[in-house]
């Protein structure tokens, strides 16, 4: 009540009434919000050193992650090997550096494929409404009594790799079986975002006028869904980073010798006693990753719903 | 309940003893050079800037301003309900029956209200708890301030709707706030509010939600309970037309301060101030049909810079160079009026 | 009320025919022979990998197959695990650890993670949410199997004051006491979810009408805000434990294998491992069972709680 008695006569470009420019303010203030929270900046900038950890690696190291000195396994840090050396006598800076791809890899491309198949589906069932909501509807109840990470096991448990499968393969089965587990959360948000869009009176309106329906959802419905998706799916992401990391621990994702977060904690719980950095490091980048992308999550969300901080 | 008609004569019934606050002469409240002023990222905004008025027993005091006046936040002021921070009273006093209400230790405070000062909000659906049935909140009160037990009170809930009309109150006492109609929810309120019959009711635009049928008996019912407990009654409006039949005086705000108090009537047929001339203009009027409305230019101004002056002078018609440097005292301008204008005489001759 | 639950519980029926059927083909489906491995180093007799095979109905095609499994389900027939043991007796054995364990990690969850949200959210902006808002993002960006590692390292193998895997044979308060850690491990995520989400609705809430009404209303700052502003916050967090259940069971899988719980987690695990799908079905059925269950009994408690959500 004092907040909106101030806000009223503070800011008049507030009463813009007009709901395409209310969403465009919606995002340039939820921006200007952004811009001044330094855990934004930090979140980003961290993302954007694990995606170029991903594609270059070498930038940032020389060492390759697969020379192994065997006479200095488990080498603590020093001022040659940052990180010290793993069981192996591989160098896990180096390690650690190309492990960012796989976690990256998975992460980005299942959200990507969660949140189109989510909001598509999405989308449909809640503008065609009828038996196609029923149905969409059901099929998302059934996949979400499924836990991600039982499902992630069991799935990959069927559709075994062995020595022989491409890291690439892995990677992949391990997007789809995230993707396929993963769409139900994005679906119901977008449909819920498209019922509680489709009432209003210019969505009515711009139907009555024979707007197509992909006009309308691009021009209506998608501006009102993005922020709440944009959250949902950031934070996801981070889920996905660590579901990978789970599968790859319990030695049914990706398994030596791929380099990835998961597999070098998985190995390092043998020698935890009197090598912890073996163990350290990668569960730091893993979790600094996580962090980084629901840090962000969060961050936009507050941004779009001040109210909430 | 009809045959009480002595001012907190319920008193005897709610099983209290008697109030240590008697006013004086029948002076209740006086607010004196009061300030508040919120604290936000933004900069101070300087909500109110040296608010005084007095209210005595049985009088009904409106208080009419746009959104951004400083009339809630004088009653939350008043109430004690604002949040500090951001907001932060630097300055004046709130005098309850003598007894300075900014400076009582809180509990005491806390204990003035309901018993002695009481309020209704706007919107009655959101300003009562959604989880709990509404005879259960009404009854919070005898609870709490009383200390009656759970049927006794639950008793008093179920008079209190029926004494507030509510039909049904003995079937309708366990159901939920969104069971009610807009107007239902804001008997509910007031039954809330003057459970404890307190000597000051204070109601922050009680009728803005709802539908003008509504307004209508929400406003009969306000004025039939303020003189069947002679309370001292403050409503809070940007509307004229509701309050015109019930208020004895009006006192309008502008950026946080009182720029005209004069009685209803006098108001009504000659404003004493730019601002409030412009109010009157700018509501559509039966006898006036075919003239334009001319409805006030410009925007409230933003408080964290209010305008040096009068800070009613940029969308002032009459403003002169005076009201840009030098701000008007609020001044008796003929007996029983007072405008902080100028050229108040210029006003009221029209 | 009552038609509400039979409406939903008939509801779940389509779900649960339609995730069990999905977990039974992924299982069931799947290429290779499923006499692999269970006659040891060589492959089985004739005789039993046609026994084997009509027992479980591998000649038919597989929806007649799921149908048959789960008539037989539902007259409480499990079948045997490859190692000959109904499953039917070891399920029930291992739930009742994992019902422990769940019980330990909600309880923890619920506890610590209101109270802490409480804590944050009166003192909005302050140190202590500051530190509730940090410490629970750090607890969620950690995987749940480096907390439980480094969790048993520590208060397990390093100071000795948990015990660092769970015996089997314990019992009474024992069984309680071994559990104890890897209950906090496996609730250790969910707690930092519901204090931040406790916060949230509270900051929220305390804005909020009704607050500034209980305010009016002359109440004491503790029942405005631990009973006004709380019990409309709690909703969602109520609803929230309810959906995170299903997370809870996915971590049981790993808590289980990291502290050697023999509970349904480790079952379900080692019945992958060892390709027993009879083992894997049985128990990943009645998990979700459960699940569907506890999420119909969140519905249920949330419109006893928010009585603007009608059941009728």
């Amino acid at each position: 009540m004092t907040n909106a008695a101030i806000s009223a006569t503070a800011d008049p470009s507030l009463d813009a009434g007009e709901p395409a420019g209310e969403a465009h303010s919606l995002t340039s203030d939820a921006w200007r919000l952004l811009r001044r929270r330094p855990i934004f900046w930090v979140s980003a900038g961290l993302i954007l050193l694990f995606l170029l950890m991903a594609i270059a690696p070498g930038l940032f190291t020389n060492t390759s992650p697969t020379a192994a000195v065997l006479k200095e396994s488990r080498a603590t840090p020093s001022t040659e090997n940052w990180f010290g050396r793993d069981v192996q006598g591989y160098d896990i800076y180096a390690r650690t550096i190309y492990g960012a791809r796989a976690s990256i890899m998975v992460g980005v491309l299942a959200t990507l494929f969660t949140t189109l198949l989510g909001a598509l589906l999405g989308i449909v069932a809640g503008f065609a409404g009828g038996w196609v909501d029923t149905l969409i509807s059901r099929i998302t109840d059934v996949f979400f009594a499924i836990p991600l990470l039982l499902g992630g096991i069991l799935f990959m448990s069927t559709f075994q790799s062995d020595v022989n499968t491409s890291y690439f393969v892995i990677v992949m089965k391990v997007v789809l079986v995230l993707a396929l587990l993963g769409w139900p959360s994005i679906t119901r948000l977008m449909r819920s975002s498209v019922l509680q869009v489709k009432p209003n009176d210019y969505v009515q309106a711009a139907r009555a006028l024979g707007a197509s329906p992909w006009r309308i959802i691009r021009q209506h419905i998608l501006p009102n869904a993005m922020a709440p998706v944009i959250v949902v799916s950031t934070i996801n992401l981070g889920v996905y980073i660590a579901v990978e990391a789970t599968l790859s621990y319990l030695g049914i994702g990706l398994t030596p010798p791929a380099i990835s977060w998961g597999v070098a904690i998985s190995a390092a719980q043998s020698g935890l006693r009197s090598a912890p950095h073996m163990l350290l490091f990668p569960a730091m980048f893993l979790s600094l990753a996580v962090l980084a992308f629901i840090m962000l999550g969060d961050a936009v969300r507050d941004a779009f719903d001040p109210k909430t901080r | 309940m009809s045959t009480i008609s002595t001012r907190r004569g319920n008193r005897a019934e709610a099983a209290a003893a008697p109030s240590k606050y008697q006013p004086q002469d029948g002076l209740l409240l006086e607010v004196d050079d009061l300030f508040v002023e919120f604290h936000t990222d933004d900069g101070v905004a300087k909500a109110i800037n040296g608010v005084s008025f007095d209210l005595r027993q049985g009088e009904t005091l409106a208080i009419l301003g746009e959104s951004g006046s400083g009339k809630s936040v004088t009653a939350q002021a008043i109430m004690g309900i604002l949040d500090m921070p951001p907001a932060k009273i630097p300055a004046g006093q709130v005098r309850y029956c003598g007894h300075d209400l900014l400076t009582m230790p809180e509990d005491e405070r806390r204990k003035t209200r309901g018993p002695e000062i009481s309020m209704i909000f706007q919107d009655a659906l959101s300003s009562l708890n959604p989880v709990f049935p509404v005879g259960w909140q009404i009854a919070e009160m005898f609870r709490k301030h009383r200390g009656l037990n759970k049927s006794e009170s639950l008793d008093r809930a179920v008079r209190l709707m029926e004494r507030v009309q509510i039909p049904a109150a003995k079937e309708r006492v366990k159901a939920y706030p969104h069971q009610f109609s807009g107007g239902m929810r804001q008997r509910i309120m007031i039954a809330m509010a003057i459970a404890l019959d307190p000597a000051v009711l204070i109601a922050d635009e009680p009728t803005t939600a709802l539908d003008v049928t509504v307004q209508a008996q929400i406003m009969s019912l306000l004025e039939e309970l303020q003189q069947e407990r002679e309370m001292g009654l403050i409503l809070i409006t940007h509307d004229l037309g509701v309050v015109a039949d019930v208020a004895d005086k009006i006192a309008v705000m502008y950026a946080g301060r009182i720029v005209e108090r004069a009685d209803v009537y006098d108001i009504y047929a000659r404003p004493g101030h730019p601002y409030t001339r412009g109010l009157l203009d700018s509501i559509p009027r039966l006898d006036q049909k075919g003239q334009t409305l001319s409805a006030i230019g410009g925007l409230p101004p933003n408080l964290t810079k209010i305008p040096a002056g009068c800070a009613f002078n940029p969308r002032c018609r009459m403003a002169d160079h005076v009201c840009r440097t030098d701000l008007p005292p609020l001044r008796e301008v003929e007996p029983g009026r007072e405008s902080a204008c100028h050229f108040a005489e210029e006003v009221l001759r029209g | 009320m009552t038609k509400y639950v039979i409406r939903r519980l008939l509801q779940m029926i389509p779900v649960l025919i339609g995730a069990t059927f999905l977990i039974f083909a992924m299982v069931f489906a799947l290429p290779g022979d499923p006499t692999a491995n269970k006659c040891g180093e060589r492959p089985c007799p004739a005789e039993y990998v046609k026994k084997f095979e009509e027992e479980h109905n591998l000649n038919d095609p597989l929806p007649i197959q799921y149908a048959k499994y789960m008539g037989k389900l539902a007259k409480g027939d499990f079948g045997t695990s490859f190692r000959e043991i109904p499953v039917k007796d070891e399920l029930s054995e291992r739930y009742v650890v994992t019902a422990k364990l769940a019980t330990i990690a909600i309880l923890f969850e619920t506890v610590l993670g209101i109270f802490a949200g409480v804590l944050a959210g009166i003192r909005k902006g302050k140190f202590i949410d500051n530190l509730v808002l940090l410490s629970t993002l750090f607890v969620i960006s950690i995987p749940i199997f480096v907390i439980g590692y480094v969790a048993q390292f520590l208060l397990g193998v390093k100071w000795r004051i948990f015990p660092v895997t769970v015996n089997a044979n314990a019992t009474g308060l024992d069984s309680w006491w071994q559990l104890l850690l890897p209950g906090l491990v496996l609730g250790s995520v969910s707690v930092a979810y519901v204090a931040r989400l406790t916060r949230t609705n509270l900051v929220e809430n305390l804005r909020a009408d009704y607050v500034r009404t209980a305010k009016a209303k002359g109440l004491t700052t503790s029942r405005t805000i631990g009973l006004h502003a709380l019990r409309n916050s709690l909703i969602p967090v109520v609803t929230f434990i309810g959906a995170d259940f299903g997370a809870l069971l996915g971590g049981a899988i790993v808590t289980e294998q990291i502290f050697n719980i023999q509970g349904v987690g480790g079952y379900i695990f080692s019945g992958i491992h060892n390709r027993d799908g009879v083992v894997v079905v049985g128990a990943v059925t009645v998990l979700i069972l459960v699940y569907l269950l506890v999420n119909l009994l969140v519905d249920i408690l949330y419109g006893v709680l928010d009585p603007r959500i009608s059941h009728d």
